[in-house]
């Protein structure tokens, strides 16, 4: 053990979000503490043993894109990859891969046990050490106290947490694993506004015990895409899925003992996620559905442990025995383990700026599930963004001016940050697509474009990356340049065979390639070049071509957007004193205390004359603000 | 709410108060001011601060709709610090309206919204020096009859039928983005192109209300509609109303046989009084048609005036008479309607028939029988009263700074916009797989629509979802 107590950034959590936060800062050049409570348990999939997904694959593109681990580690355990919504368009496709738990966590212990500036300590942590108001460490459980300019937290379902299973409540951090008692009273003592969340977990079952026979057999995509820009192939050997669904008697067994769940006997107060929910919720709430899909998700290649998704339950051991005989090819299966609900304390996310930090106590981020969010990629998002500042942080940077901060327009990450720090939560937080406006801008194919290059800005992306994307790049501009200085006349692409209007217009490729009357193939003849563009480069071409009208339009809501998120609040400003402005509205801008014009807009309750009065004051008092309106007019 | 506060648009609006002044001020402001200028006048643009007089034309077929005096004002002098224009045009609700439309058909002008022009003095520092209750006066002078929900403008049926709209679109939206989202669920009941039926059935209905034209939603006014049982004097009481030396009156060609309408000016704002026939259950065809009318004439108007009266001397103590409520089931009373107990000159309003009050508090009329205003449209007793009580109800419900040819010409842009993107919507080919392409046109006319009847937050969008879908993996 290293006897070293002063770093630059300590991180106390070894999940999803404290990995990439460690790694975010080790890679920023921050001399960087990781506290965990097992070394073993780093990169543990608690859950579902799967990374992405629609809103999901596209978080784990950009954290990729940022220079992140997640999705290089889940190319490297993946063992069933799928592309999501292949009959749509580019914009609402998401990578997913069934991940090999011990794959997944080995490749992730990998990365954060050799990363240079990297230092990890199993341990668990008792306190945080505030002075002056600023968070300046942490104290261990061994007592020993570790000093850094900046602390993040991420607890994932440790804090306070408590699992249900039939009546039995069990204080747990996750199965077998001791929660974080005590620092959550310290949480408590700070003032902070928390609340309780809950999730579930379905029962673990032995793979041997099931009849596969009965089960529809799910095949990944072959070949396999890879989550990260950095991967052309997967090499990992590839494996099925099956699909089996509930039956009658599965209803009418969680039917007639519904009472005896947690869930609704009053046990649990923490609120769950809707659209992850219960067995025993989609009973309740749908008695009319027959059916519901029960996905067996294998958890690795050589374990024989399998994950039934959609049938989290916390209803007791006999119960869950029972209803899943009635399932088809279940009828003879072994439970290892139980499933279980889970209830754990959150932070409510409008204590955070937009960097993460709590703003009540400078030093201190939070990221993960303690704001009230679910989902690995989510957690990972979160760690990244307050890694990156944390290390800012460390290092003396004007935090105002140097923060890494996305906005909604820029990245998924950007809309989940801004939706927690702005709207806080009701329940367990998601990303779903339709919470970014700016959709067909924002895909998972297009993540490098979107955020390498302010990686690079930054400094958390190293060279290999930029290498690769600076050669993804030049073949793209080339590729954009040719099909741009290449046209027809319609009548010439008649002459070709292609069905378009003699209206005298001339149709570059761009062009050509998004009009119905013309297809690839036709243009590819024309001109043989382009059958020499990569894959991953003429699907972009195709997208600019289909997506074309719309993505002007979205560039023009895009530069209005930006405009009022370049009118840039004062965060020391005393809301109390606008006259003329309701105290509601006052109160709820002092609460929370928006960065821009554009944040105290998205604010409940916000009105156009309140919101003109901040514009007012704001230019009264910040000088600088009038810089960046003139600016961006 | 229309969260952008910085905007590149060129913005207009008329800036005189709703009614009937001589003169009526349009003001446009943005970098297009001088470009919508040239195209009304057919003129260059006047010399900066020097007023002129022009023609205005409508470009459509070149006729002239006014002589007006026109001030340009050159960026940063002006009120709002960009380029700015001022059309002093005549007062008359149809030059106005002809006027606006013609800004409205200008590409890169939108009509303002409430409080913009200060909204932009303050962006351009402007106000730098003034204190800031002058700037909340400011603000709250544009924006008075929009500091609560837009909806709120869209009294009766007009806003009925928005809302309406609103709740399919955002149905059809949830089922579509679930369809997108759950990608690897089986989503019973129906999904995804399904939804687009119903998204066929609102464009058409969106055009063909934009294809009535003249019709009731471009009619210039806040329509009242006077309705009660034959012979409890609506006919005397609109005379009264009319003849009021403040009011102007001019006669209006009534659309149907049945209703007699009249426009006046009731605090500001022009206001179209509808009387209609007498409602009664029994009677011949003809008869029938008219109350038929009357009930529809009444659920789209704004505001109702429900008279009712003892028929004559000998029915003061049989309240029964006064108003037959088994007619008034098709229509419902809002808050700001008014009940109007009228003939006081017969005998004086006591108690009703307890049973005939219960009948009619069941329908929702309890709040407006608490206080009924005793009227005599025969002697004019009480007329004043009642004039004050339309007042404030007429301006508390539609103070208008706005115009409602202003109002109604932003909605009408607003349900173009939305047709034009629902259009787009159906148009994408069912083989073309792109359904978040039919997903993004959906969105932005949800916005449009949210203009009018306020905006849709994802997490309703959500709620549908998990409503009517069973989701959970």
């Amino acid at each position: 053990m290293s006897h070293k107590t002063k770093f630059d950034v300590i991180v106390i959590g070894g999940g999803h979000a404290g990995c990439e936060a460690a790694a975010a800062a080790a890679r920023m050049g921050a001399d960087t503490l990781l506290l965990t409570h097992k070394i073993e348990t780093i990169g543990e999939m608690s859950c579902n043993p799967a990374i992405g997904g629609v809103g999901k694959g596209h978080l784990v593109r950009e954290i990729d894109a940022l220079d992140g681990l997640m999705g290089r580690v889940a190319d490297q355990a993946g063992i069933q990859f799928r592309l999501l919504n292949q009959r749509k368009g580019p914009a609402v496709r998401g990578p997913r891969a069934q991940a090999d738990r011990k794959l997944y966590r080995e490749a992730m212990q990998a990365e954060i046990l050799n990363m240079e500036n990297l230092t990890v300590i199993a341990a668990p942590v008792d306190d945080l050490e505030v002075t002056n108001g600023r968070a300046t460490g942490v104290v261990a459980g061994d007592g020993v106290v570790y000093h850094a300019p900046a602390t993040v937290l991420t607890t994932g379902t440790f804090l306070d947490g408590i699992i249900h299973l039939g009546t039995e409540r069990t204080p747990a951090g996750r199965f077998g694993e001791a929660p974080a008692k005590k620092l959550s009273t310290r949480l408590y003592a700070l003032d902070l506004a928390l609340g309780r969340m809950k999730t579930g977990t379905p029962a673990r079952l032995d793979a041997t015990s099931i009849d596969y026979s009965v089960c529809e057999p799910q095949p990944g995509d072959e070949p396999p895409l890879p989550f990260s820009f950095m991967n052309s192939e997967i090499k990992v050997p590839q494996t099925i899925c099956h699909i089996t669904t509930t039956t009658e008697e599965t209803q009418a067994i969680i039917a007639e003992n519904i009472k005896k769940s947690p869930v609704y006997s009053g046990q649990i107060a923490g609120v769950g996620p809707r659209y992850c929910p219960a067995l025993e919720d989609k009973v309740a709430r749908f008695p009319d559905r027959q059916r519901h899909q029960v996905f067996l998700e294998p958890e690795g290649l050589d374990d024989d442990t399998v994950y039934p998704n959609g049938i989290s339950t916390s209803l007791p051991r006999d119960i869950q025995d029972a209803f899943l005989r009635t399932i088809p090819g279940l009828e003879n299966v072994r439970v290892k383990r139980y499933g279980y609900a889970i209830e754990y304390d959150y932070v409510d996310p409008r204590e955070l700026d937009m960097t993460l930090q709590v703003k009540r106590l400078p030093g201190l981020y939070l990221a993960g599930q303690i704001n009230g969010t679910t989902g690995y990629e989510e957690a990972a998002g979160q760690g990244l963004v307050a890694g990156l500042n944390a290390a800012q942080k460390a290092a003396g940077a004007d935090v105002a001016k140097d923060a890494f901060i996305l906005d909604r327009a820029d990245a998924y990450i950007g809309v989940m940050i801004d939706d927690l720090v702005t709207r806080g939560v009701q329940e367990p937080y998601r990303m779903f697509t339709s919470r970014a406006e700016y959709r067909l801008t924002l895909r998972a194919d297009n993540a490098d474009q979107r955020l390498t290059p302010k990686g690079l800005a930054f400094g958390c992306v190293a060279a290999p990356r930029k290498a690769v994307f600076e050669a993804k790049i030049s073949k793209l501009e080339a590729a954009r340049s040719f099909a741009k200085a290449h046209n027809l006349t319609p009548n010439e692409a008649q002459k070709h065979g292609m069905n378009i209007n003699s209206d005298g217009i001339r149709r570059n490729i761009i062009d050509l390639l998004g009009h119905p009357g013309a297809s690839w193939a036709q243009l590819s003849s024309i001109w043989p070049e382009m059958q020499e563009w990569p894959a991953e480069i003429r699907e972009q071409i195709e997208t600019d071509a289909q997506y074309a009208g719309y993505l002007d339009r979205q560039s023009a809501d895009i530069a209005a957007f930006r405009r009022d998120e370049s009118l840039k609040l004062p965060q020391d400003f005393d809301y109390m004193q606008i006259e003329g402005m309701s105290n509601e509205v006052r109160q709820k801008l002092a609460a929370t205390r928006p960065t821009t014009l554009g944040q105290a807009a998205r604010l409940d309750g916000m009105t156009p004359a309140a919101l003109t009065l901040l514009l007012h004051y704001a230019r009264k008092n910040l000088q600088p603000a009038r810089d960046a309106a003139d600016g961006g007019r | 709410m229309n969260t952008e506060i910085a905007s590149d648009n060129t913005i207009y609006a008329l800036s005189t108060p709703a009614g009937r002044g001589a003169v009526a001020i349009i003001r446009i402001s943005g970098e297009k001011t001088t470009q919508a200028i040239d195209i009304i006048t057919k003129n260059k643009v006047p010399p900066a601060r020097q007023a002129a007089v022009r023609q205005l034309y409508n470009p459509q077929d070149g006729s002239v709709i006014d002589e007006a005096l026109v001030l340009y004002f050159k960026a940063p002098h002006s009120y709002s610090g960009e380029d700015m224009a001022e059309l002093h045009v005549h007062g008359g609700a149809a030059v106005i309206e002809e006027t606006l439309a013609v800004l409205s058909r200008i590409d890169g002008l939108a009509p303002a919204e409430p409080g913009a022009f200060t909204r932009r003095a303050v962006l351009n520092g402007r106000f730098d020096l003034t204190r800031a209750e002058a700037v909340a006066d400011l603000i709250d002078a544009e924006t008075h009859a929009q500091k609560t929900q837009a909806l709120r403008q869209l009294r009766g049926a007009l806003g009925v039928l928005y809302g309406g709209w609103r709740e399919r679109l955002e149905r059809a939206l949830a089922h579509l983005e679930a369809d997108i989202e759950f990608a690897d669920e089986d989503l019973l009941g129906g999904i995804g192109r399904a939804v687009l039926a119903d998204v066929t059935a609102l464009a058409d209905e969106i055009r063909a209300h934009l294809a009535e034209g003249r019709g009731r939603a471009l009619r210039d006014g806040v329509e009242i509609a006077i309705i009660g049982a034959p012979n409890v004097g609506k006919s005397s009481l609109l005379n009264q109303l009319a003849g009021r030396e403040a009011a102007i009156v001019s006669a209006r060609a009534g659309t149907t046989r049945d209703i007699i309408e009249v426009s006046m000016v009731i605090a500001g704002v022009p206001v179209v009084v509808a009387d209609t026939a007498g409602l009664r259950a029994a009677g011949d065809e003809i008869e029938r048609e008219g109350v038929r009318r009357a009930t529809k004439r009444a659920a789209e108007a704004d505001m109702k005036l429900f008279v009712f009266a003892p028929q004559e001397e000998a029915d003061i103590d049989r309240p029964e008479l006064w108003f037959h409520q088994e007619d008034l089931s098709e229509i419902q009373p809002d808050a700001q309607d008014v009940a109007i107990y009228n003939k006081s000159d017969l005998g004086a309003f006591d108690a009703i028939d307890k049973a005939q009050r219960d009948a009619l508090e069941a329908q929702g009329f309890a709040p407006l029988l608490a206080a009924p205003l005793a009227v005599s449209a025969k002697t004019g007793d009480g007329m004043a009263a009642l004039w004050a009580v339309l007042e404030a109800r007429v301006s508390e419900a539609f103070g208008l700074s706005d115009h409602p040819a202003l109002t109604r010409q932003r909605h009408k842009d607003a349900l173009e916009s939305a047709l034009v993107a629902l259009s787009r919507a159906l148009d994408v080919p069912e083989d073309a797989g792109a359904l978040e392409l039919v997903a993004e046109d959906m969105r932005l006319a949800m916005r449009e629509i949210g203009r009018i009847t306020g905006a849709v937050d994802v997490e309703a969008l959500l709620d549908i979802v998990f409503r009517d879908f069973c989701i959970g993996k």
